[in-house]
């Protein structure tokens, strides 16, 4: 089992401030995997690290085989990786469809994914086409910030916190949207701090902690075993 | 109290000043919407603008309507001027603190300066009225210019055409994101610069055009860029920076203070325009149409 992206040994710093001290991990094709940590361990670096938002100060980031380590984030996404970042990051005055044409336009990278499809997807964003993405609530705007990434047609997709501050009931119907998703093939990448939400839906787990990788093994492990979750994960 | 007649006067002159001015301003505007940079050289462009317009008409030849021509030339050769600049020296400055893009715009202002007086002199230069625009007609007891009136109108369409640019086609919908959030846009698989190289284009174009245009009505003479970036700044500011109708209504209420402005205190007409500003600021600190700015 090859990877399609492994990080190795990746040190990232904003200014002066180190951020992650040797992360090293590997997704496999059509893998769902889950960054599990509490807030400020590194998950969202990592995230912009792989993106190229942040540039790793060393270590290699490898996709298919190429180091793209210091990328620009317009190369990385059209070599097929696509973010969803933490705070969803809707352009607010655009409309909906908009916002999923722009998507479009930016990248132009073939496959799949049309604004129809999406729809298809997230039916919620047909009926709010023509509405400003800043009037969304949080789940709608979830939604629509992973339409739009999708509109890139990422072979995989980089999903920060995408259950962060969204009501259960919500919640739960974006976890079908986003297993409906994993089943037709993508890879994905999850960061998540609860773990309701990513042993739902992950294959395997790397539980992070102070910027380095404290633990790594199947999600299944963690679902069972109660006593390890709270090991790894108490607050 | 002044005769009507008088007073409609000044409220045209006002205007024609205003949408002059709004051509140009609309560039610094959206270059600065997109770019986050006040470009101090735009009011250079705008010279250039009127001194290729004018060295246009000489290799012309004094042809019917090679006005158009030359106008359009000039304001084509300055946008090419604006996006070599932008694509070989400003884009290295974008890391860089706005100290360091503010400065370098600023030296622009002088070897530009310097370049127009090595190549064209220090003496006025004049274009003359295109023959198809040389009459005039009344109105309520006052004589307007029909290339007056051509420019009243040529300010609005601008402005429209600008808009619909903007909102109904596609490079103008990825133009607003980046505007929005430029990093999100380039995660999206855009790549950012050359849209800043566009704009940039775009905005030049624009002081070009204004400078072309303002020919037959302004003598062309050295000075001209600076006096024009302070008036076109004290605009932007008033309207909202990035913002295109705020713009369009700080040309206006600009155009208008200045008229009458005049009128009130003679020798201090370019101090009610400050006023102007100072309150409006006080008012509302990121201008009428204007709004903070996000990342």
């Amino acid at each position: 089992m090859s990877a399609l992206l492994a990080l190795h040994d990746i040190h990232t710093a904003y200014g002066l401030s180190r951020v992650l001290f040797g992360i090293s991990l590997e997704i496999a094709a059509g893998e769902c995997v889950c960054l599990l940590g509490r807030n400020g361990v590194g998950k969202t670096t990592t995230m912009r690290s792989i993106m190229g938002l942040t540039r790793p100060s060393s270590g290699r980031v490898v996709w298919k085989g190429g180091d793209i380590a210091g990328w620009p984030p317009h190369r990385v996404a059209k070599a097929g990786i696509g973010l969803v970042p933490e705070d969803r990051r809707v352009f607010a005055e655009l409309t909906v469809w908009e916002n999923l044409d722009v998507a479009q336009r930016a990248c132009r990278r073939p496959g799949p994914w049309n604004v129809q499809r999406v729809y298809e997807v997230f039916p919620k964003l047909r009926e709010l086409a023509d509405r400003q993405a800043g009037f969304l609530s949080g789940g709608e705007q979830q939604m629509l910030t992973i339409g739009r990434t999708l509109m890139c047609n990422p072979e995989l997709l980089l999903l920060d916190e995408p259950s962060e501050g969204l009501a259960p009931l919500v919640v739960d119907r974006l976890l079908e949207q986003v297993g409906e998703l994993k089943q037709q093939g993508l890879t994905i990448l999850l960061a998540e701090q609860g773990v309701d939400f990513s042993l739902r839906l992950a294959d395997r787990v790397y539980v992070l902690e102070k910027g380095t990788v404290r633990h790594s093994g199947p999600a299944l492990e963690l679902r069972e075993d109660a006593a390890l979750r709270d090991r790894l994960l108490a607050l | 109290m002044p005769e009507p007649a008088f007073l409609f006067g000044q409220f045209v002159g006002g205007l024609t000043a205003a949408m002059f001015l709004f051509m140009i301003a609309a560039g610094l505007s959206l270059i600065f919407g997109v770019l986050r940079i006040l470009n101090f050289a735009h009011g250079s462009f705008y010279m250039f603008g009127a001194y290729l317009a004018w060295q246009f008409m000489r290799w012309l030849g004094p042809g019917t309507e090679y006005f158009w021509l030359a106008a359009i030339g000039a304001a084509t050769g300055v946008a090419m001027i604006g996006v070599a600049i932008e694509r070989l020296l400003l884009c290295r400055l974008y890391r860089r603190e706005e100290l360091y893009q503010l400065l370098f715009t600023y030296g622009f202002v002088l070897i530009l300066a310097d370049i127009a007086k090595i190549v064209w002199g220090t003496q006025q230069l004049s274009v003359s009225r295109p023959p198809s625009l040389s009459g005039s007609f009344e109105i309520l007891g006052t004589t307007v210019p029909h290339y007056n009136l051509f420019i009243i109108l040529l300010g609005p369409s601008i402005a429209l055409a600008l808009w619909l640019l903007m909102h109904r086609t596609g490079v103008g919908r990825l133009i607003r994101a980046a505007v929005l959030d430029r990093e999100m846009l380039g995660a999206l698989g855009a790549n950012v610069g050359g849209l800043y190289t566009i704009m940039f284009g775009v905005g030049s174009f624009l002081a070009g055009l204004g400078g072309a245009l303002v020919t037959p009505v302004k003598s062309i003479v050295p000075g001209m860029d600076v006096e024009v970036i302070v008036e076109v700044f004290i605009i932007v500011v008033i309207g909202g920076l990035g913002s295109l109708w705020g713009t369009f209504l700080g040309a206006f209420v600009f155009g208008q203070v200045l008229a009458f402005g005049i009128l009130i205190m003679p020798r201090f007409s370019i101090f009610s325009v400050f006023a102007l500003m100072a309150i409006i600021l006080i008012w509302r600190p990121w201008g009428l149409l204007g709004r903070p700015l996000s990342r």
